[in-house]
């Protein structure tokens, strides 16, 4: 014996040509999920595919093994476009303190019944 | 699970048909269904050890997960079949497994045929998953309703096996001329084992409307991988059909190798478990 598997064989060997180009790597996807009971798609991970509908049929391997899902969706991560981390200040605490957005700041009118 | 117990959010297995279930159910084979469902099951188990190889050696990860999935797909119905043959002999699946000698086993040429690169893996796969799911597709009808249970939960699986294979199929044919050529080989070393899984013996003869003919699987096979190879622009390989022999327990040199690997625990420290 000649020592690894004895079931693998020459699967690393290239045959004929002995070409070997740089390969890129497959880009990458972001994962969406729904589960069987959820009203909306789930962010799960991302994985690598060479194109969309590999890229489904790796989601479905890697996000659904479980019973986890009823519908995937995937999207090139390189298509989302995310807020900046360093803009935090000007994006989300602007919100803070306003609580006038929020439906408790009110008092309810006498004589409006069911709210 | 009683609904008491059932959470809206919990995620549950689900209730297919498991190798559990028909080792604790009573229905036991004939003689002659025993022996149809250790050809089947010998197939699948010999190939799920195969694929095995591939994890950690695939093109990427995702792809080392996509055929371990088929691996351990294969293994469920594995377990399937030869659980149920094993009643009609007072035998477990691992016995059958793990202690039976190589002309034992019924497994056909094509599922002890070497990995090879990625692509003869594939032509093996583009194979293999479209026999199996013309066979299962039919043997959902059998007349042994633990074979046809059996096959029932197997087709949906090797339908996306057969997926899986032709989509990659495409992509290797029609990609950079490297992968076109390795297809090619691939494809052509695969061929010569095809006409084994459609030939009929007397077994299959034997077993009337339990069994399926392999034979009669051929002409939607070949319709299938003619349609695929049109859209592909790759020929069917003109090449003669190897020897078969496997179904009467001749093997290539191959097969010894792969139960080597495969039995050496169970045979060294017998009733292993951990």
């Amino acid at each position: 014996m000649t020592g690894g598997s004895t079931t693998g064989d020459d699967g690393a060997k290239a045959p004929s040509t002995g070409v070997h180009e740089k390969r890129e790597p497959w880009p990458l996807w972001e994962v969406f999920v729904r589960s069987s009971r959820g009203l909306s798609h789930v962010h799960a991970g991302s994985l690598h595919a060479p194109d969309a509908e590999m890229a489904v049929r790796n989601a479905r391997d890697l996000y659904t093994r479980r019973n986890e899902g009823v519908s995937l969706w995937v999207v090139p991560a390189s298509a989302i476009v995310s807020s900046d981390p360093d803009a935090k200040g000007q994006f989300f605490e602007s919100s803070q303190g306003k609580d006038y957005r929020h439906a408790t700041y009110y008092t309810k009118s006498d004589g409006v019944k069911h709210l | 699970m009683s609904e008491s117990n059932a959470s809206a959010t919990r995620i549950t297995p689900g209730n297919a048909l498991r190798p559990e279930d028909i080792a604790s159910s009573s229905a036991k084979p004939t003689a002659e269904v025993a022996e149809y469902a250790l050809r089947l099951g010998d197939d699948s188990l010999i190939l799920a050890q195969r694929l095995g190889w591939w994890i950690s050696r695939a093109p990427e990860l995702e792809e080392d997960v996509a055929l371990g999935n088929i691996a351990l797909d294969l293994m469920g119905h594995a377990r399937s079949f030869l659980t149920y043959a094993g009643h009609a002999w007072g035998k477990t699946e691992d016995d059958l497994a793990y202690l039976r000698r190589e002309p034992e086993f019924r497994s056909a040429h094509l599922f002890e045929q070497p990995n090879g690169d990625f692509a003869r893996t594939i032509a093996r796969q583009l194979v293999v998953s479209h026999y199996q799911f013309e066979l299962y597709s039919r043997l959902v009808e059998s007349t042994d309703a633990t074979l046809a249970a059996i096959a029932a939960k197997a087709v949906k699986e090797v339908d996306y096996h057969r997926d899986h294979a032709s989509q990659w199929v495409r992509r290797l044919a029609q990609g950079t001329e490297e992968s076109h050529n390795r297809m090619i080989s691939g494809l052509t070393l695969t061929w010569p084992y095809v006409e084994e899984l459609f030939t009929d013996d007397p077994l299959i003869d034997s077993l009337g409307d339990a069994a399926v003919l392999p034979s009669t699987l051929r002409k939607p096979f070949d319709a299938l991988i003619t349609a695929l190879f049109a859209e592909a622009e790759l020929q069917v390989p003109a090449v003669p059909g190897a020897i078969g022999g496997g179904r009467h327990g001749c093997h290539s040199e191959h097969l010894g190798y792969i139960l080597a690997e495969m039995q050496v625990l169970a045979r060294e420290h017998p009733g292993a478990t951990w």
